[in-house]
């Protein structure tokens, strides 16, 4: 079967309480397809980062899972401001998080580079004032 | 493990086949089929919330009768500490205690004096090296049950020593053999008076490769109405309790984590909570945590099936209970401060299930994860329950992987009908 299983998701900007829930449902759905629990907990944390990122920054977004007999896509597309610099986004400990979500624990600078880390691919395209695209990628 | 045997039944002729364990079961193990509900032994966690939902009573937890037991020569009662929350006015676990003996138990081994000693065992267990933290109580089987079907990952954090119950149960046979070395181990019962239906399941079926040291389990509920037929508290009873703060506290959640010592626990109860929070967990989301005790039911074990009194009354009368009593009663001594027995600890932690998989082959998986996508677009979303599943998307997977006929859905069904009336509406007018 060449067609990808897709799972899509809206990613709720306006409510920062339902952030991280794509990522559980995601985790559902792989379990059901029988990928094992190593491949499962990458995607999930790495979904999971892109999502907390597209909630602080971007006013929440869409996430797309694909399925694909030797791989698993993740895309997630925002309308946000983009990333100016990306090389230092992807440094460890660089965040733009505001305040008010660095007092839950997040804006440690871990986002990005934990996405890169628990992928095999990562790709990064985006416009200032036009919205940032991450695909991710890993390999079953 | 296809053999698992359960402690949750049902009793068809109470059952209407309505849709409230449907709707209210964690992991969608119940289906309704002919007319009643159907329980997938592979998916049940023995939680209990059907039993104590069913509006028919058509659930029941499956247990030992009193006469059973009684027939052995040498009966020993682990009361759970839960138990003590059962009775109004209590002023002394010693009268429940002596009321098991009266209602004829040879000896009475509490279950939160073990506690103690896991307690003790927990805070040098969490000083050991190279353990996965946070830890995760071992204590509550629903949540070491849903860990192997839903988390393989965090089954590395379940703290490896076993429960006060089992605890209990190995020092309670001790004791017997050796004040009474003329009983043969057949006649000994050793017998745990159980908050819930889960605890029932651990002993029938074990943990892992561990194999319970409990014979027989009774409901907290058959031998609180023994017990209050000789509790009389006209004499003053024997001086048997050897609990302590710890051990009663617990019966209630917060109880167990407490008694590490340190504030950086959790300790959540009800499944819901229990869910979110492993999820959270699995995702990396909890940090800095060294214990977390996680309990199925509300309050924790008094909050089990098996019970008499509501949980938050239970839980106000064993803060009286305790408020006189010293932290511990149990403390370790010599070569025990340094190190946990072996025979504390269980070897193997229970394989992973993979249960929710669609089929063995992932391609195939594939194709039927794309249909069941596609059926649930075209079932209409209000999760009704008539077709006896919990929810379309159920369903969905259900008919897909033919479990369940095509045609359940009534509401689809009530919109063809429709649909074909009106197209000959539709001929006949042009006529």
């Amino acid at each position: 079967m060449n067609e990808a299983v897709r799972f899509h998701f809206v990613v709720d900007g306006e409510d920062f309480t339902s952030a991280g829930q794509a990522s559980v449902q995601v985790k559902k759905n792989l379990r059901k397809l029988g990928i094992s629990p190593e491949i499962i907990r990458k995607i999930s944390i790495a979904m999971y980062e892109g999502e907390i990122n597209m909630v602080i920054h971007a006013d929440g977004g869409e996430a797309d899972v694909l399925v694909y007999e030797d791989r698993i896509e993740i895309i997630l597309t925002d309308r946000g401001p983009g990333i100016a610099n990306i090389d230092l986004a992807m440094q460890e400990g660089f965040s733009t998080a505001p305040d008010n979500v660095r007092s839950l624990g997040f804006g440690a600078g871990m986002g990005l580079p934990n996405m890169k880390r628990y992928t095999d691919d990562m790709k990064i395209e985006s416009t200032l004032g036009e919205g940032t695209t991450i695909t991710m990628t890993v390999k079953l | 493990m296809n053999s698992y045997e359960h402690s949750v039944s049902l009793d068809l002729s109470r059952c209407t086949g309505c849709t409230t364990c449907l709707k209210h079961c964690p992991t969608e193990a119940i289906r309704i089929q002919d007319g009643h509900a159907k329980i997938n032994p592979n998916r049940c966690i023995d939680c209990g919330i059907c039993i104590r939902i069913c509006p028919n009573k058509a659930k029941k937890a499956t247990y030992s009768r009193m006469d059973k037991v009684m027939k052995y020569k040498w009966k020993i009662a682990l009361p759970a500490p839960a138990l003590y929350g059962q009775f109004e006015d209590l002023e002394n676990v010693d009268y429940v205690l002596q009321g098991l003996k009266d209602i004829g138990f040879d000896d009475v081994f509490e279950v939160s004096k073990a506690a103690e000693l896991v307690s003790a065992y927990t805070r040098l267990y969490l000083k050991t090296n190279g353990i996965a933290k946070p830890v995760i109580s071992s204590a509550c089987p629903v949540v070491l049950r849903l860990i192997s079907l839903r988390y393989p990952t965090l089954r590395e954090h379940i703290m490896q020593l076993l429960p006060p119950m089992e605890v209990a149960a190995r020092l309670a046979r001790q004791r017997a053999m050796e004040e009474h070395p003329e009983l043969a181990r057949e006649d000994i019962c050793v017998c745990f008076i159980s908050p819930c239906p889960a605890k029932v399941s651990y002993v029938r079926n074990g943990f892992g490769d561990y194999q319970s040291e409990v014979d027989e389990v009774l409901s907290i509920s058959d031998v609180y109405f023994n017990l209050i037929n000789v509790m009389r508290r006209e004499q003053e009873p024997q001086q048997l309790s050897e609990s302590g703060k710890i051990g009663i506290s617990w019966a209630t959640t917060g109880g167990e984590a407490s008694a590490i010592f340190n504030d950086k626990y959790l300790a959540a109860d009800g499944i819901e909570n229990v869910n979110h929070v492993l999820e959270q967990l699995d995702n990396g989301n909890i940090s800095n945590l060294e214990f977390i005790e996680l309990n199925a039911c509300p309050g924790g074990c008094v909050g089990g099936a098996m019970t008499v009194e509501n949980p938050f009354v239970a839980k106000a009368r064993l803060q009286t209970l305790r408020r006189y009593l010293p932290v511990s009663q149990t403390q370790l001594q010599g070569e025990e401060k340094e190190f946990i027995p072996q025979n504390i600890f269980f070897d193997k932690l229970p394989t992973y299930l993979p249960i929710q998989r669609l089929s063995e082959n992932f391609g195939e998986s594939l194709r039927m994860m794309a249909a069941i996508q596609k059926l649930h677009e075209e079932l209409p979303g209000i999760d009704c329950g008539a077709c006896g599943a919990p929810n379309c998307r159920a369903y969905a997977e259900d008919v897909i992987c033919g479990r369940a006929e095509a045609d359940g859905c009534t509401i689809l069904r009530s919109k063809k009908l429709e649909a074909l009336l009106l197209q000959k509406e539709g001929t006949d007018d042009s006529q």
